[in-house]
């Protein structure tokens, strides 16, 4: 039983029914209704410094590529291995980016260097006088709302069952503290093993289950432009900044553009990163500063209309890893919740591991840094 | 950028917006009048383009004494310095404490903002609907007003809603043929609710069905238009009747509407207080965008926003008796606001009656009935904005303004506007800034 209909929950559904599970998917709103819906889609390795997540981020990426293929994601997700691009603008910032990309490869990342003059080649409309980049073929792109909604869908056609506009009110357990399943304000839902993919609301559910689970919210908001011609902007591109920023515990604003053009053609511009709550107020000085980094990339979008402004909350843990597998201190409960601006790419990883826990199977990759019991109880109090 | 800062900002030079900016002016305030179109009127008091030289505006309209009276003292005010018109002039976003920024005129300060921003058309979907000929309803009357030009010679007016019968009598009166008025509601559901019609309403009325009745035009009640017919332009319509029978209706233009919606991307939804205010504070509303009423109302909550704005900006407590003559009016005309809204209705199961899986939905991004049916069916789509997620039903230049209702209807889960903090389609260069630093270091 999953609890969250966003991209990991989906995941997590399809890879449970695929393995043969009796599975039930429950959701208090839509599909793809709270993260997933307000993100990107995208499906990075080139921002993981090696480590955990990056051994994550492969493993999902080879797993992108079988789902896209068996479920045609690229028809009806507009699934795009298109490929990243991040680029350096001084000498300085080129040899941090470039020490980076030598660490990465080690540790098995496609990572190309590509000198100051070969940008244009890779991509024709970037701005002039960059110090130079990193391409990275490994990172692609999906419609994140499409791909979770399919994902159900294919679920479904394996067996489970999705409810949505149900909510988990309760987690059942029993007399000696094992979870049953849960209670939702549309009955009870009976089950041995309760998987929670509530993403930023992870916390929530995991205290309905009497332990605690950290996870809170970073907002950030993307812009969306005017569709524009086929290959005005061909990778994702965004300046080596991005990763600091994503692995920075500051509560500040951090803001550093990535550009990607959308199947359909518009351009999306995100992603800021602030800790303020749930607070969904629009903030123009935010978006001031993403729109003026993305023309730092690109000016030749000066004169293009943003048409839109959205905003979500990524799911944040301490120490920037999610929660992935079994919690001791609840058994049958899992968690898979908690990737920050990352789950939309570590979800068929984050699946695969989760099923691999239900069936008893040996998981291929050590859920050690993933347990959901790792912090101690001051990190673990807000 | 004009850089200057205002005591209110109005935004709509409506009757809301007017009413609202010359009773705060009259009270001392220092007001910007700020309104997307060239001349201040709105809808409802939209002239001819000067250039048109029309020898009879006033004969398009309906109250244009009391237009001639507003012009008058708006005139007066702007010509002493107290307002400050500012036509041509789109807010693309409303930030708090207040700046204004616009497209045109840079960022405008103010201490009190006044929302007057009007409503919109609603306009719903069937087959056929997007072909060249078919206008909506209020379009048509634009064209009328502001351009002194038809839509077509063989008219029909089609949908629902008190606009219908002032369109199709107006295209009558400047040479069009009305082949025929349908709408959807039914008089008995009227009749039903006769107390609560004001007189002025019903004399309103009874004239039009006399000028409608000049003409030879019949309303057909309870008939909705399922189809329009043509490859190039519309050629024909089916009008579908109560009983269920068809009739097709040769037509070089259908003039179509389902109502009006409040324009509320500034803010989002809210509701107002007896004072017109928001819950923001410092944020007045008033007319269509607090609730579609027609501009008497708009007269009416205008006035009480501009005086209780006048008296709160300066620290001063408003005296409600100041007002109360407009507050009178403005709770019969609530009233009968809340009548048309209750009559005026499409029949229950016009989305699946009419709209075919083909009809598209969505014109800016091209999407058929039959994708968002199959959101909904397969896809666990629940709400507008996951329809939006999953079809694309929505993200077009339009941003939903106008497939909104026909999308949700097709869902069929409840419309719900979100607001849009970008209001406007805006250069990045604009957001980003660079242009008011440029022009920032040109003027220092």
């Amino acid at each position: 039983m999953v609890v969250g209909a966003g991209m990991v929950g989906a995941a997590c559904a399809l890879h449970a029914a695929a393995a043969g599970l009796r599975t039930v998917l429950v959701d208090r709103g839509p599909v793809a209704g709270g993260t997933t819906g307000a993100g990107e889609g995208n499906l990075l390795v080139s921002d993981k410094e090696p480590g955990p997540e990056l051994g994550l981020a492969l493993l999902s990426a080879r797993l992108w590529q079988g789902l896209t293929e068996r479920h045609k994601l690229g028809a009806t997700a507009e699934y795009e291995a298109k490929g990243g691009l991040v680029v350096a603008s001084g000498e300085e910032g080129l040899r941090a980016l470039l020490d980076f990309a030598a660490a990465q490869r080690r540790s098995g990342v496609e990572a190309v260097p590509v000198p100051a003059d070969g940008l244009h080649e890779l991509e024709p409309r970037l701005a002039e006088g960059l110090a130079g980049g990193v391409h990275y073929p490994q990172d692609a792109q999906v419609q994140p709302a499409l791909a979770a909604a399919r994902l159900v869908r294919a679920a479904r056609d394996l067996g489970a069952e999705a409810r949505f506009g149900t909510t988990v009110t309760a987690v059942l357990r029993t007399p000696d503290g094992a979870v049953r399943g849960v209670r939702t304000d549309r009955g009870d839902i009976h089950a041995p093993a309760v998987v929670n993919a509530a993403g930023t609301w992870g916390g929530e559910v995991a205290a309905l289950a009497g332990v605690r689970l950290p996870v809170l919210p970073r907002r950030g908001f993307v812009l969306v432009t005017e569709p524009l011609p086929a290959r005005t902007v061909r990778h994702k591109v965004y300046a080596a900044d991005y990763v600091a920023d994503v692995a920075s515990d500051s509560a500040d604003l951090q803001t550093s553009a990535v550009v990607e053009a959308t199947a359909a053609g518009p351009v999306l511009i995100g992603a800021s990163r602030e800790r303020v709550g749930f607070d969904r107020t629009f903030s123009l000085p935010v978006v001031r500063r993403l729109a003026a980094q993305a023309l730092a990339l690109f000016p030749v979008l000066r004169d293009v209309a943003t048409l839109r402004a959205y905003t979500g909350f990524r799911p944040y843990l301490p120490d920037h890893l999610p929660a992935i597998g079994p919690d001791p201190r609840a058994p049958g409960l899992h968690h898979a919740c908690g990737h920050e601006g990352a789950g939309i790419g570590l979800a068929p990883a984050t699946g695969h591991l989760i099923a691999q826990c239900l069936t008893g199977v040996r998981p291929d990759l050590d859920l050690t840094p993933f347990r959901p019991d790792r912090f101690t109880a001051e990190e673990a109090t807000p | 950028m004009t850089g200057e800062r205002y005591g209110l900002a109005v935004v709509g030079a409506g009757p809301a917006g007017i009413a609202a900016a010359l009773e705060a002016g009259d009270a001392g305030l220092r007001v910007a009048l700020v309104d997307a179109a060239p001349q201040a009127g709105g809808q409802f008091y939209r002239q001819p383009a000067p250039g048109l030289r029309a020898r009879r505006p006033g004969a398009l309209h309906h109250a244009w004494g009391t237009w001639r009276r507003l012009r008058g003292r708006l005139e007066a005010h702007i010509e002493a310095g107290r307002v400050t018109h500012l036509p041509g002039c789109q807010v693309w976003c409303l930030e708090p404490g207040f700046t204004l920024h616009t497209l045109e005129a840079g960022a405008i300060g103010a201490d009190g903002v006044v929302l007057a921003t009007g409503g919109y058309e609603k306009v719903l979907p069937f087959p056929g609907w997007t072909l060249p000929g078919v206008v909506t309803a209020g379009g048509a009357q634009a064209m009328l007003k502001g351009g002194l030009v038809l839509p077509g010679r063989t008219v029909v007016v089609a949908g629902t809603g008190p606009l219908l019968l002032p369109v199709a009598a107006g295209l009558a009166a400047a040479g069009a043929r009305v082949a025929a008025l349908a709408e959807a509601a039914d008089p008995r559901d009227l009749l039903r609710h006769a107390t609560a019609v004001p007189l002025g309403k019903a004399v309103e009325g009874a004239v039009y069905a006399a000028r409608l009745a000049r003409h030879g035009i019949r309303v057909r009640w309870r008939h909705t238009v399922v189809a329009a017919h043509g490859v190039d332009r519309v050629e024909a319509v089916t009008l579908a009747g109560p009983d269920g029978a068809r009739r097709r209706v040769a037509c070089d233009a259908l003039a179509v509407g389902h109502g009006l919606l409040p324009h509320t991307d500034l803010a989002g939804s809210f509701e107002v207080d007896a004072e017109q205010r928001t819950p923001t504070p410092g944020v007045w509303a008033a007319g269509e965008v607090t609730g579609v009423g027609g501009a008497e109302l708009a007269l009416a909550e205008g006035e009480i926003a501009g005086r209780s704005a006048a008296a709160r900006l300066r620290g001063r407590e408003p005296d409600p008796a100041a007002w109360a003559t407009a507050a009178r009016r403005r709770e019969r005309l609530r009233r009968f606001a809340a009548v048309l809204d209750a009559v005026y209705r499409l029949p229950g199961d016009w989305a699946e009656s009419a709209v075919t899986d083909d009809t598209v939905v969505c014109r800016c991004e091209e999407v058929p009935a039959s994708a968002v049916r199959e959101a909904v069916r397969d896809l666990g789509a629940g709400d507008l904005r996951t329809v939006k997620l999953l079809t694309r039903a929505g993200m077009g230049w339009c941003q939903g303004r106008v497939c909104g209702p026909g999308v949700a209807a097709v869902a069929g889960c409840p419309f719900t506007d979100p607001g849009r903090p970008l209001a406007r389609p805006v250069p990045l260069g604009l957001l980003a800034g660079q242009a008011d630093e440029e022009e920032e270091r040109e003027q220092p």
